[in-house]
């Protein structure tokens, strides 16, 4: 025979507990206890049913029939008075008995009703005209009433207070909100965010009293008006008591359960020392909190049923960090943690904008979020739960917590991005695809970029894939140890491995792998890496291998689409001369280059040239490479400076070439793209480069660094502001080194710079405040003599048919040939 | 008609450089020949199913060759991809005693 489980409460928690049971298979005899004469219901829509948004019918969850399908008894309208532990029976206020061998105790929450003279009429209750709001009743009498009455008083300034006057409000009638403490909604906001809600609340006609406490109902027969203890009275014709909700804790206080605020029960959801009954919901009191809001008691639903059913004997409720998000009175409200600054330590960041009732604030401790409240705007509350609920880090500027600046889109809310969002753009990767591989079982960010090529393009969307994935592992994405690894093959991360290599003297590929990778395995995806690391660190004295290279790198030239490169000479500051223009044109012509194009950087493209031409191509040029397909120093931008321009204050084209021609062809994790511009106008583009140069007036330059205008668009951050061209140079210097030494591999400087901080570079770089300026030019200057262009030096092959056609399979080349029409 | 196993040399291993690979024609069949530094030699087809990419001007290493275009990557003894793509063909491959690399092509007999 199945066990027999009764369920005393047919609200949410009640419901939705027996759902989770019934969907795990549970095999009992069910029979639910409803005080109330319906199904079962969504309570947190009754605003909306007595704002008239939505009809009963729409918010019922379970209708009666769903009980007879599912072969539950539900006693709709009778209640339960006591639980015999003993005889294992619990019985009803219609005199039945009845046996169980499991109990679930859901009995949900009361409202408060703070003690008022004329409250209650001897006979009926409440008072004609006074009612509280928990219930389809207590909905159903309000708006019944409303109809022929014209004022009315809500006592009650949090949640339920204000959507009930909001509610009222649409019947036509006159509310005054009624709140004894001195702001709206005191438990999730601060005292300037009550005092913005407030003015948003009032703009739709409800008139506010603060700090008022209601000592009387007046009226004889029916109600008149309130009173409050400083002896002002407010005429009305009707009163909703809306001051909050005390755990219903009555039968299980009769049964002499374990009561404080509420039923104590312990992880499993178990009521203390009681083997076979649970209690779910508001009238738990789980570890010393009670909670009144619906996703706790979602997440112990799941967790009692895990339990009961036996389908996870060990499932544990642990508590829960609430998050709201709601909509109130029509103004969006989300609040989160703690509601203001507790210790002198703890950050506070705030902004306030009454006119539009917009208010934000995050309180951060020891760099995690512990409290948030976003009011009228809400848009952030997707990354701001996250960061809550996860402790990730937070970005080093904080308004970026509040407002969605220019810079990676990291902040859109994985858990309510559609499914067919597109994430990786440049693969085309969707929400739903990495969902799907999460939980197809790879739990980790860089399984799952593997997987599906998400953020392997330009990576710009690599903060949002790790978002999607830790949301989509719920929790259990597995600790990734290769995410802080500079390359995935070899498991150091980029100081102890240089430590590593410096010590063993490790000057080639090869020899990083056989000393350092496990079971001395190389790996093809950190080669370039390593690459570019020992060529920094070794300069001349780096042993190159030829298969360690990508291929741009072993042919000096950036690969195309159709395996043809492109070639793109050196033209230092964007500055050329007839003569170059005249042999790039020759060389174009002799090997019928299909496309000439100016680049970005203000360069010259050959496109579609064979692999087999480039000696060739660089001997007829006689010209260094510009370094177009390298993770390196690629070009300077100028503007034409104070030689011709009439705005120009600074020389920018000749700061220009003097520091392309000083850092050229430097390899670093990631791109260097830099400019010099020679005023505040920016024809160069200086604010949003790695590192951009400004020429102000006064003959002084300032140096932006960790500016982007790719997939990322990002101004640079002031480093400083010297007054010549020389210290330009120092710094420049100083800060290029710094980045190849310490950014990740493949870190562009926008990621970079923010991460060790603006003014920590500038200690560093700038006041050199730990000494390592001296080191940094020393090895800058080891690098920059080192380096050799390989357009001149690399026109022998250095290896059997380096330049060896790998696709002449294809009519090369194959990209379309465009006319230009005179 | 059917096709039967033909042995090709591509010439000697000496040619072939550590721990790169090298595009040739075998019967008409473009196939990218890697030398690992382990030593080993592997056959693949050398266009990537992708979007065509030269295979052999990728990365590699004693396991997997990554095409140059669009990083995707396959394991140079079964062709397998491990990104999602559709697989590379692979040859037979055997070095000889005197050093000479030959590549199993099929080449189509009449029955």
């Amino acid at each position: 025979m199945a066990q027999r489980l009764v369920v005393i409460g047919n609200g949410m928690a009640g419901a939705r507990t027996v759902e989770e049971i019934l969907e795990r298979g549970g095999h009992f005899d069910i029979t639910m206890f409803g005080d109330e004469p319906y199904g079962n219901y969504n309570r947190i829509l009754l605003s909306n049913v007595l704002s008239g948004a939505e009809e009963e019918s729409d918010i019922f969850i379970n209708s009666l029939g769903w009980y007879s399908d599912n072969g539950i008894n539900l006693r709709a309208g009778v209640r339960a008075t006591r639980i015999d532990r003993f005889a294992k029976v619990v019985h009803g206020d219609d005199g039945s008995v009845t046996p169980y061998d499991k109990l679930i105790i859901a009995t949900g929450s009361t409202p408060f009703i703070p003690p008022m003279e004329g409250t209650y009429n001897a006979k009926r209750g409440f008072h004609q005209g006074v009612f509280s709001f928990r219930t389809l009743d207590d909905t159903r009498g309000m708006i019944r009433y409303a109809r022929d009455h014209e004022t009315a008083v809500v006592i009650g300034g949090g949640l339920l207070g204000l959507e009930a006057a909001r509610g009222l409000l649409n019947h036509g009638i006159k509310v005054t909100l009624v709140h004894a403490m001195g702001h709206l909604m005191n438990t999730q906001l601060d005292e300037q965010g009550g005092a913005i809600l407030k003015a948003s609340v009032e703009k739709l006609g409800i008139a506010v009293e603060l700090n008022a406490m209601t000592t009387h109902v007046l009226g004889k027969d029916s109600v008149t008006g309130v009173k409050f203890k400083d002896g002002r009275t407010i005429p009305c014709d009707m009163v909703v008591i809306a001051a909050g909700i005390r755990p219903n804790t009555q039968v299980a206080a009769a049964s002499d359960l374990p009561v404080e605020r509420a039923i104590l029960v312990d992880d499993q959801m178990r009521v203390q020392d009681e083997a076979d009954i649970y209690a779910v919901g508001e009238c738990v009191q789980h570890r010393g909190t009670t909670y009144g809001l619906v996703a706790p008691l979602w997440e112990q639903a799941k967790v009692l049923a895990d339990h009961i059913t036996g389908t996870n004997p060990r499932a544990a409720y642990h508590g829960s960090r609430t998050a709201t998000k709601l909509k109130v009175a029509g103004v969006d409200v989300a609040a989160m943690g703690i509601t203001s600054p507790e210790r002198d330590t703890d950050e506070f960041v705030v902004f306030a904008e009454p006119r539009r009732g917009i208010y934000k604030s995050v309180i951060i401790r020891d760099d995690r979020i512990i409290g948030a409240t976003l009011l009228g705007d809400v848009s952030k509350m997707g990354f701001l739960t996250q960061a809550f609920d996860k402790g990730l880090p937070l970005p080093e500027e904080r308004v970026r917590l509040l407002f969605d600046l220019g810079g990676p889109p990291a902040e859109v809310s994985a858990a309510e991005m559609p499914d067919d969002n597109q994430v990786c753009n440049c693969n085309g990767v969707s929400k739903g695809q990495l969902v799907a591989c999460v939980t197809g079982g790879i739990k980790t960010v860089t399984g799952v970029m593997d997987k599906t090529r998400a953020g392997k393009g330009c990576g710009s969307c690599k903060s949002l894939v790790c978002q999607i994935v830790e949301w989509a592992a719920g929790g259990e994405v597995e600790e990734d140890p290769s995410a802080n690894w500079y390359v995935p093959g070899v498991p150091y991360a980029k100081p102890e491995l240089m430590e590593a290599i410096r010590a063993q003297g490790l000057r080639s590929v090869s020899s990083v792998f056989a000393a350092l990778a496990p079971g001395g395995k190389e790996d093809a995806k950190s080669k370039m890496g390593l690459v570019s690391l020992l060529r920094m660190m070794w300069g001349d004295e780096y042993e190159d291998e030829n298969d360690a290279r990508f291929i741009n790198d072993r042919v000096h030239a950036n690969i195309q689409r159709d395996g043809t490169f492109s070639v793109v000479p050196q033209m230092k500051g964007g500055v050329t001369s007839p003569d170059q223009l005249r042999k790039i044109a020759d060389v174009a012509d002799k090997y019928e280059v299909p496309m000439v194009k100016l680049t970005g950087g203000q360069r010259i493209d050959l496109l579609g040239i064979r692999k087999e031409d480039l000696p060739k191509v660089w001997a007829d040029l006689g010209m260094p490479s510009g370094y177009a397909y390298g993770k390196s120093f690629r070009t300077v931008k100028t503007c034409v400076g104070s030689d011709f321009c009439r705005f120009g204050v600074g020389d920018s084209t000749a700061l220009g070439v003097a520091i392309e021609s000083r850092f050229q062809g430097l390899e670093s994790p990631g791109k260097m793209k830099l400019a010099v511009t020679g005023c505040p106008r920016n024809c160069a583009e200086a604010y949003v480069k790695d590192l951009g140069v400004v020429a102000i007036d006064g003959g002084k330059w300032e140096i932006y660094i960790g500016g982007a205008a790719g997939a990322h668009i990002r101004k640079g951050d002031l480093l400083a502001t010297v007054d010549s061209p020389d210290l330009v140079m120092t710094l420049t210097g100083r800060f290029l080194q710094y980045y190849r030494e310490n950014a990740n591999w493949l870190e562009r400087t926008y990621s970079f710079v923010p991460r060790i901080g603006i003014e920590k570079l500038r200690e560093l770089l700038v006041d050199d405040s730990e000494g390592i300026c001296a080191g940094l030019e020393e090895r800058m200057q080891e690098a920059v003599d080192a380096y050799k262009d390989p357009w001149l030096e690399g026109r022998e092959p250095r290896a059997d048919g380096q330049f060896k056609p790998s696709l002449p399979l294809l009519p090369l080349p194959i990209v379309p040939v465009r006319e230009v029409h005179a | 008609m059917s096709s039967e196993l033909v042995e090709i040399s591509i010439g000697s291993l000496e040619s072939l450089p550590i721990g790169e690979g090298r595009t040739f024609t075998i019967d008409g069949d473009m196939v990218a020949i890697f030398r690992t530094r382990t030593g080993v030699v592997h056959a693949v087809s050398a266009v990537c199913p992708h979007a065509g990419g030269p295979i052999a001007d990728g990365l590699a290493d004693t396991e997997v060759v990554i095409c140059p275009l669009h990083q995707h990557v396959f394991e140079l003894t079964t062709g397998c991809s491990r990104s999602g793509q559709p697989p590379l063909r692979v040859y037979p491959v055997r070095v000889t005693d005197a050093g000479e690399v030959l590549v199993g092509a099929p080449v189509p007999v009449d029955a």
